[in-house]
């Protein structure tokens, strides 16, 4: 089987001062796939998605996101990926609806298209009750799975995921992820983070960060066999005990 | 004595709207290391705040190292560490000086409780001079955990202290809470990796402000309602949707590599049914075995009942 790739990074680097935060990483993630980014805090996920996200200058190295240059075309990088965080997702004093049109708005689509994938969206998420609320008021796991929803309303190529599921209870959870299985099925290629061990089980390959560079990357099968260990946390502790670095 | 008690506490916010605890009573004895565990909005931020006397509780009663949380407040004060869900340490001041600070408000001295803190601080130690708004979220927390310890409390509330900490640092962060309860300090943490539990003596089980159990983490595990068998085939995604129109399933959630399932009806039959139904759906080496419940395993099945 051919394997569209949508991320293309070549030894890509980011230095603050003296300080190399992202240390000459490459790999390549295809179409549809669910790539899990992991590492320790402070390995440099962030700051590698943040320059994968062409939000920020990478001081050497190349990457292509959806076929787009990192350094010179941020903006068609940002119409072509969706994003959402624990901290960063949705205006929490806007309705549900405001919430899907505004983002639908930025993201470029039409009046047209904003009202049908607004119905779309909440009728396959529950939600059709609770149109005319505020977000804020609405359940973390009930926001994270909207949020998730509205990143991908535009049919990005990459929806970026940094930590989405954090503090969320077991059951919605694993509906987030039912979630994301569907979006992957679309042909959405889904790039995530996550601090929960069982969550890395579920991703086709995963990546670990350690210092600043990626130490091992691989089916979670395969990384398992490689480490001769039971459970990603297994593998995770062994790579990331590993690290000199002990600072974000 | 129970270094806390607490009996049918309930609180509600926005006029009596939404309802953040419902009734909530359970004991934690001395030395005690006690986990709260459950999701954001469960209550337990509310319990904490109600606990260290930072706000008045609707109705019930509680009590915090023998003193009453409405009337001696000021007094358990003294006696309690707090570290709460949000970095609250004064970021402007470096480590040294936040330390001081909290030990000086309590009328003591870093010299003189130095040894409670000693293993912990020796990893902050480096980067005294630097200013606590500059230290990663691991040393944050590490510094967050000597100040609550600066006084030496009776009684330790820690509010998510591993929420957004990669997995080997929460490792080592329950390595000290271990060596705490070795000091004779009586622990209440929360947190809501369902993994973290089987770390604490006890554990209460926490769900939009209702405790949906209590026990030893053995004893929740054993509570669980019939038997959960582990299933996996080559495409674990193709299986979860297969699953869902599976005949006689009462739960089925990813765990992992596996699928954890439990039947309606569990015999012979119904496991050589499911058997022949994931074969024709065309899965190919499908696992199938039973296993032990883990805590999240039993914090479904409860929020389910």
């Amino acid at each position: 089987m051919q394997k569209d790739i949508v991320i293309q990074v070549n030894n890509l680097t980011k230095c603050f001062g003296d300080f190399t935060a992202v240390d000459t990483i490459s790999f390549e993630v295809y179409r549809g796939e669910v790539f899990g980014f992991l590492g320790a805090n402070g390995a440099g996920k962030t700051t590698a998605m943040r320059m994968l996200c062409g939000l920020s200058t990478p001081t050497s190295g190349e990457a292509a996101i959806a076929g787009y240059d990192v350094y010179r075309q941020t903006e068609n990088i940002k119409k072509s990926i969706g994003y959402m965080s624990q901290k960063f997702s949705l205006y929490e004093d806007l309705t549900v609806a405001e919430n899907i049109k505004l983002f639908g708005g930025i993201y470029g689509l039409t009046n047209q298209e904003i009202k049908e994938k607004s119905a779309q969206l909440t009728g396959r998420l529950y939600m059709n009750d609770q149109r005319h609320k505020m977000v804020g008021s609405l359940p973390l796991g009930w926001k994270q799975k909207l949020a998730f929803s509205i990143a991908i309303i535009h049919q990005p190529k990459i929806v970026f995921l940094d930590e989405p599921t954090g503090g969320v209870d077991p059951v919605t959870r694993r509906q987030f992820w039912n979630l994301i299985y569907d979006a992957a099925a679309q042909g959405i290629t889904v790039f995530i983070t996550t601090h929960y061990m069982d969550e890395a089980e579920y991703c086709n390959r995963i990546s670990m960060m350690v210092d600043g560079k990626i130490k091992a990357l691989d089916s979670p099968s395969n990384l398992k066999r490689q480490f001769s260990s039971g459970s990603m946390y297994e593998v995770f502790l062994r790579l990331a005990r590993g690290a000199q670095r002990t600072s974000d | 004595m129970k270094s806390i008690v607490i009996e049918n506490i309930s609180k509600t916010y926005d006029q009596g709207e939404v309802k953040a605890l419902k009734g909530v009573s359970f004991k934690v004895g001395q030395g005690e290391l006690f986990g709260l565990i459950g999701p954001d909005g469960a209550g337990k931020t509310t319990l904490f705040r109600i606990l260290t006397t930072l706000l008045l509780a609707d109705s019930g009663d509680a009590m915090v190292d023998g003193l009453e949380v409405m009337t001696a407040y000021k007094k358990i004060r003294r006696r309690i560490g707090y570290m709460p869900g949000r970095f609250s340490l004064y970021q402007d001041l470096s480590v040294e000086e936040n330390l001081n600070l909290f030990a000086s408000l309590s009328g003591t001295s870093v010299a003189e409780n130095y040894d409670l803190i000693r293993d912990i601080y020796v990893h902050i130690e480096p980067f005294k001079k630097r200013r606590a708004g500059q230290l990663s979220g691991g040393m944050k927390q590490k510094l967050a955990l000597c100040c609550a310890l600066i006084h030496r409390p009776r009684v330790l509330f820690l509010d998510e202290p591993t929420t957004g900490v990669d997995a080997v640092s929460r490792q080592e962060f329950w390595e000290m809470l271990k060596r705490l309860k070795e000091q004779g300090i009586t622990i209440l943490v929360s947190t809501p990796y369902m993994d973290e539990a089987t770390l604490c003596d006890r554990i209460a089980l926490i769900q939009s402000g209702e405790i949906l159990s209590i026990d030893t983490p053995q004893g929740i595990v054993e509570k669980y309602r019939g038997n959960l068998y582990a299933v996996k085939s080559t495409d674990i995604g193709r299986l979860i949707h297969d699953m869902q129109d599976a005949a006689n399933i009462r739960s089925c959630y990813a765990f992992g590599e596996f699928l954890h399932v439990s039947f309606e009806r569990d015999n012979a039959t119904a496991h050589q049914k499911l058997d022949k139904y994931l074969k024709d759906k065309g899965h190919s080496d499908v696992v199938f075995r039973q296993i032990t419940p883990g805590v999240e395993d039993c914090f479904i099945d409860l929020m389910n009942e």
